[in-house]
């Protein structure tokens, strides 16, 4: 096991795809000669030269289309966005290419192409560019959405992608990249469907992907210390599809159930995680679920505003607690 | 070119125009749904640039308009009638329509119904066949409106930059949907416009397939030797609506026979006459002989083929088993 930083684990998983099949590319604003914005490229470019490695101009829907068009034929491109809130100008390459070729070409065609973008609200970056789109993301057919909460996830969802036929969306977090955490020394593939369960508990569920496990993670601490409570943590790594069966298995156990996201509660992981909570074990529920999200606002600059827009592990705890009705 | 090409020639754009000609009774009839864009008018533009590269080898995308361009590309006319149809034997297995022809073993890689969507997809197919290290290129038919989208200028740009091997070829039938060219566009000249990036180009008559070919065979010739990309402009017409929804309201009677006189089948088909290789006569024939193959071919396939299965509606969604998205099937570590 090697510790290392998230964007280190990114790195590594280009590394090792890029080196096992020389139609693997990556390409991107930044990523080549300056290492990425990142550093999830760094080295690469000198290591497989500029036809591999390809700093784009700043045109995301056109970088975007050359990299699904190149897919169609073979080539592997691992495709950074450098912030989420860029990928609005890609959309219509990703939908409307990407997601939907193998199906409006009856299977004749298909675009394993891997985008990667981190979203989030980082330090006072502003409205446009704090924005988290995984919600929209994962409501379309034909895309498969992933969300790596630690560096294992990072390198092994990254690794799979590469090699899965379907498109992938990876949805980073900009406050990540400099997390650490044990990566195995062998190669491994993380699956790209299914969830984790990250804590075992019997009192009520947290689920959190990408950097709201981590909130859970603290919340956990200070319900079993201060309160009594024994929460259990799912890791939705997978936002499309989720999956249903671990959710059910969870809720079924805990009875409670919780969600946390970064993204602001309309149309978001939460609504559709509580659907299938009504679809799946409605009646296992002890209470009705809630939701830890953002304010329905653009993202403020004034830190003190900022903050308050989005949750934390204290709104996890106090959710929690008013759920339970235990104090 | 010699007369035999011309006559084979000929002979294609005249199964185009008839294959079309009956895409329009079969929508009239409600046999074909959706959007239906048609082509006549414009055959000597697909036919005559493809003539000068290597249909089934190259590798070609498309807007809407793609019925006859995946056709010359080898597309069997029964599955294109057939998709239309929406029927399981279709090209895309009714799941496309008329928007969305593959025939990905010919190389076409597609219709696609965004507007100048396909410019960095053709790009893309450009960069993979240079990975890939083939004499092959990728060709790029367009209308003129669509090089007023971003996406335009986005991949002119990179296609230059990179010197990727793709040919764009805009088929400039005047009209953007039912706005004049000159009532969208600052620059009405296409060509012109890609100076910009460095590439050359070159703007002729798309009517006489003889003047498409010869400007093609050089586009091609420059793509192909590595030099990047090339932009050709076709000067043309379409008979019909931009799809069967438009009533062609927008255009003048005068216009439309104007350009009706410089009908690409008859300028080829009067030149082919006045040279002594062709007759009225064997041109009727062959008209006869075309519908009579279309109706017993081509629509008696379509109309006895099946539908999709209702239980098969979700496949085509995402790859069927792929092996990394199971945690049963992924090697290494289990989580």
């Amino acid at each position: 096991m090697a510790n290392m930083m998230y964007w280190e684990a990114i790195r590594r998983a280009h590394d090792e795809e890029m080196a096992n099949d020389p139609l693997v590319i990556c390409m991107g604003e930044d990523i080549g000669v300056a290492g990425g914005t990142y550093k999830a490229t760094q080295g690469l470019y000198d290591k497989y030269g500029a036809e591999r490695v390809i700093d784009t101009p700043i045109s995301e829907n056109g970088y975007t289309g050359i990299g699904i068009g190149a897919s169609f034929v073979g080539v592997r491109a691992i495709i950074e966005i450098m912030s989420v809130n860029f990928a609005w100008l890609a959309m219509d390459q990703i939908f409307n290419s990407a997601a939907k070729v193998r199906y409006m070409s009856g299977g004749q065609l298909t675009s394993p192409v891997v985008i990667r973008s981190p979203g989030g609200t980082a330090h006072q970056l502003g409205a446009q560019h704090s924005a988290r789109m995984e919600k929209v993301f994962m409501g379309i057919a034909g895309l498969r959405v992933v969300t790596p909460s630690s560096p294992k996830q990072a390198y092994g969802l990254l690794k799979s992608a590469v090699r899965c036929n379907d498109p992938v969306f990876i949805n980073e977090h900009e406050l990540m990249y400099n997390m650490k955490g044990e990566v195995p020394d062998t190669e491994f593939f993380h699956p790209l469907e299914g969830s984790e369960v990250v804590r075992q508990g019997k009192d009520i569920t947290l689920f959190g992907y990408n950097i709201s496990v981590h909130w859970c993670l603290q919340a956990a601490d200070i319900l079993a210390k201060n309160h009594g409570i024994d929460a259990e943590i799912v890791d939705l790594f997978s936002l499309s599809p989720l999956d249903r069966v671990g959710i059910a298995e969870s809720v079924s156990k805990t009875h409670h159930a919780v969600i946390v996201e970064e993204a602001e509660a309309p149309v978001g992981v939460g609504s559709e995680v509580m659907a299938i909570i009504n679809e799946e074990c409605f009646f296992d529920l002890d209470a009705a679920p809630v939701r830890v999200s953002s304010a329905n606002v653009p993202q403020p600059y004034n830190h003190k505003l900022e903050l308050a827009a989005i949750p934390n592990k204290d709104n996890v705890v106090d959710a929690v607690v008013k759920l339970l009705g235990k104090s | 070119m010699n007369a035999a090409d011309k006559k084979r020639l000929l002979k294609e754009m005249l199964y185009a125009r008839r294959f079309e000609e009956r895409c329009y009774e079969a929508y009239v009839d409600r046999k074909i749904g959706g959007f239906l864009h048609l082509y006549p008018g414009q055959e000597a533009c697909a036919h005559g640039v493809l003539e000068a590269a290597r249909p089934g080898e190259d590798h070609v995308i498309t807007g809407y308009r793609d019925h006859v361009h995946a056709i010359k590309c080898g597309a069997d006319p029964k599955e294109v009638m057939a998709e239309l149809f929406g029927k399981e034997t279709g090209s895309s297995k009714g799941r496309g329509g008329s928007m969305h022809i593959f025939d990905v073993k010919h190389h076409f890689y597609g219709g696609y119904a965004l507007v100048g969507g396909p410019f960095p997809l053709a790009a893309g197919l450009a960069k993979g066949i240079k990975m890939k290290g083939g004499d092959q290129i990728a060709i790029c038919f367009l209308g003129d409106a669509a090089n007023n989208q971003g996406t335009f200028h986005e991949s002119l740009n990179i296609s230059a930059l990179w010197k990727l091997p793709v040919l764009y070829v805009c088929e400039n039938n005047l009209y953007g949907i039912g706005t004049r060219i000159d009532r969208s566009t600052a620059v009405t000249e296409q060509y012109k416009r890609v100076c910009g990036y460095d590439i050359p180009a070159d703007q002729v008559d798309g009517q006489d397939i003889e003047i498409v070919y010869k400007a093609a065979q050089k586009a091609v010739k420059h793509v192909r030797s590595g030099k990047g990309p090339y932009f050709l402009e076709l000067m043309t017409y379409r008979y019909r609506g931009h799809s069967m929804s438009d009533s062609n309201a927008y255009r003048s009677k005068d216009e439309e026979a104007d350009w009706s006189k410089r009908d690409p089948i008859l300028i080829l088909k009067n030149r082919l006459i006045k040279a002594g290789e062709y007759t009225e006569a064997e041109h009727k024939k062959l008209d006869k002989k075309i519908i009579d193959e279309i109706e017993n071919d081509v629509i008696k396939f379509a109309e006895e083929s099946p539908e999709p299965k209702v239980e098969e509606l979700e496949k085509y969604v995402l790859a069927e088993n792929d092996p990394y998205v199971c945690a049963e099937n992924v090697r290494g570590e289990q989580q």
